[in-house]
């Protein structure tokens, strides 16, 4: 995907000098290796500064809500699905955006990566077609991209930009046939106490930093319910239930609305799962509603819509 | 008291005879990254890592701590008085804490321990606690100790040095803390000058990779509200989510918030690590907040770090360079690159 730098940077510079929009979203390569940085230019002398590699792992989707001005942005499959859940949500007006559609091939699992290098200290990786070399001290060593992909992206099924107004290249194959959900069906097994014991152990080590939810598009509330405190609805220690009821509440708000972009799970500084919550509630949306989130812009999503002929009895 | 010798298996039996008298914590490995637990059956010591994934600041100011509790029972003649809660104050030893973040800790004291105030809890942490360091013979490519104030074998803060010399621990002991450690640490021997030179070696080996430089030294003589409104904070600030990544793996971050919860007729008074970069963190009860923007509450981590407390302490900026926000920040805000912003203004 590297040779997208380019001409992202090429419509990036047209669409300034011509006027199209006022300031163009993307990134620009991180300082440290497998990391880039959510960009904003305004200047189309900076948009050389533009980057595209496969560790754009950020939602740049984050970066348009309630924005007023016209707006430039890339976007693969899920943060084009992103885009179309903030238009549905009314955070963003269709006509303000013009989308630089990118065919993605997924993201580098940066952690996996560590891994294949036995945690050593990477300082260079080199991206090629596809496949990784990564460079440290005394190391090289050439991962292909299929067996470190990170598995939000293992599993995608919309690698094409639902939405976009330009493509950067021809759409890419989607990837079929395969269980998008294979983590669920194990923890579904699970009893009530398996289950509780489970999630307990998972977010055991969490510190309440608030980068998964701050990473998700979906989380815009102006005041969120952990911030609340007239009431306080959750206490602000680390005290096991209260980081729960975080986790899970926070999980809860994103049914029918979560894309998978899996950029909750890419920011934790302590390497929690995260997408094991709402993993459960994407596959309930598909399986219960046939729904998933930010595929279509001409309907509303389920937990906002009501029906006079609802096939479930419960709500007519 | 001589520097001694200890084989790596040594070290740890000797580790293993403190616990009865000690509460001992040491760097544990933890899915993919180290951690300070404390040395049990379990929690075994791990001392192949660059850094742990969390400073060690925890260990005097815990993420939550209850201060007080009290009882709302009106019957009850103590009802609405505070009670200090009962706090685990016997002996610690962290072992294995890297010479930045025992910097780190010297930094936050100035803010907790000074002439005008004195935190009870923060104090009795620290005088609780023996420092045995670690020093750093492969700094990472984000570390940038040297530049301030620090370096990847400094003593400061420190009450034992550990060289890590492949199969034996060359071990020095830095103050009367840290001999009195020693004197209870049964095994290992005299080290000999032979030893004393590698261990020398390593430590100008390792000031030498230090490849990340910053000047951080240029901002005490600058103008404050110049620097508060530079244009480059808007820039800096674009990209960030405003998490508390930076802040709860900061070593020198040291806010904290508190909060009563109570159930039925008694309660607790706890503190817990807050963050700046939270819209709550300075939210008024008025309604008012006086750092809506996150653009302003980026610009006040940095100034804190590296002005304001520069300005007020004079001792060198509130940064000890162990890279950790650099490394971790979900959205690569660099603080080296924020060094060099507020230089070339």
């Amino acid at each position: 995907m590297l040779e997208y730098t380019d001409k992202i940077r090429g419509i990036a510079r047209k669409l300034l000098e011509e006027g199209t929009v006022d300031v163009f979203i993307g990134y620009k390569k991180g300082s440290v290796p497998m990391m880039n940085e959510p960009l904003l230019i305004n200047d189309p002398g900076k948009a050389d500064l533009l980057y595209w590699d496969s560790h754009c792992g950020l939602n740049l989707c984050n970066y348009i809500t309630k924005r007023t001005d016209r707006i430039g942005i890339v976007a693969n499959g899920c943060n084009s699905r992103n885009i179309v859940t903030h238009i549905i949500e009314n955070q963003i007006k269709r006509e303000q955006l013009y989308i630089v559609g990118i065919p993605c091939t997924g993201m580098f699992d940066h952690r996996a990566v560590q891994r294949a290098v036995e945690g050593k200290e990477i300082s260079e990786v080199r991206e090629d077609g596809t496949t990784l070399t990564v460079m440290g001290n005394g190391f090289e060593k050439t991962l292909e991209k299929g067996d470190y992909l990170r598995s939000n992206c293992a599993l995608c099924l919309h690698r094409n930009p639902v939405e976009q107004d330009e493509m950067i290249a021809d759409k890419v194959e989607e990837q079929k046939g395969m269980d998008p959900f294979p983590e669920v069906g194990e923890i579904e097994k699970k009893s009530d106490q398996e289950k509780w014991e489970f999630f307990t152990e998972l977010i055991s080590p969490c510190i309440r930093c608030y980068a998964c939810r701050n990473a998700c598009p979906l989380c815009y509330c102006p005041t969120c319910f952990v911030d609340e405190a007239q009431p306080q609805w959750v206490g602000k220690s680390i005290d096991p239930t209260d980081t729960m009821t975080f986790h899970f509440l926070r999980a809860y708000h994103c049914a029918g609305r979560c894309t998978d972009c899996g950029a909750c799970e890419r920011v934790c500084p302590v390497d929690i799962p995260v997408r094991q919550f709402t993993s459960k509630l994407n596959k309930d949306a598909f399986e219960f509603f046939e729904w998933e989130a930010g595929i279509r812009s001409d309907q509303r999503p389920p937990l906002d819509v009501y029906k006079i002929d609802d096939y479930n009895d419960f709500i007519r | 008291m001589d520097d001694k010798i200890f084989s790596k298996e040594e070290w740890e039996k000797a580790l293993e005879g403190l616990k009865d008298s000690h509460r001992i914590f040491v760097p544990v490995k933890e899915g993919d990254y180290h951690t300070f637990a404390r040395l049990s059956e379990e929690n075994r010591p791990d001392f192949d890592f660059q850094n742990t994934r969390l400073s060690p600041k925890s260990l005097i100011l815990p993420q939550s701590e209850r201060m007080f509790d009290y009882s709302l029972d009106e019957k009850s003649e103590e009802a609405h008085i505070l009670k200090e809660a009962t706090k685990e104050s016997s002996p610690q030893v962290i072992v294995g804490l890297r010479p930045c973040d025992a910097l780190a800790i010297q930094l936050v004291n100035i803010n907790f321990d000074n002439p005008e105030y004195r935190d009870p809890w923060w104090v009795r942490g620290i005088e609780s606690t023996t420092s045995v360091g670690l020093g750093c013979n492969e700094p990472c490519a984000t570390c940038f100790c040297s530049s301030t104030g620090g370096g990847p074998f400094n003593e400061k803060g420190l009450d034992v040095l550990l060289y890590d010399l492949g199969d034996n621990f060359f071990v020095r002991s830095l103050s009367p803390k840290g001999e009195s450690l020693l004197e209870k640490v049964q095994g290992g021997k005299s080290a000999d000058g032979s030893a004393k030179e590698e261990a020398e070696k390593l430590s100008a080996s390792a000031l030498e990779k230090i490849t990340s430089k910053v000047p951080t030294d240029q901002l005490r003589g600058k103008n404050v509200n110049a620097l508060f409104d530079a244009p480059f904070w808007d820039e800096v600030a674009f990209s960030c989510i405003n998490c508390g990544t930076c802040t709860y793996l900061c070593p020198t971050c040291w806010c904290f918030d508190i909060q009563d919860e109570v159930l039925g007729k008694e309660g607790d008074r706890l503190r817990n690590w807050d963050s700046c970069m939270f819209p709550l963190f300075t939210y008024h009860g008025s309604g008012h907040n006086p750092r809506e923007k996150k653009v302003q509450r980026v610009r006040q981590r940095f100034m804190h770090k590296l002005k304001y407390y520069v300005d007020k302490y004079e001792t060198g900026v509130a940064c000890v360079g162990c890279g950790r926000c650099v490394q971790h920040c979900p959205v690569n805000i660099d603080i080296r690159e924020v060094f060099e912003l507020a230089n070339g203004l």
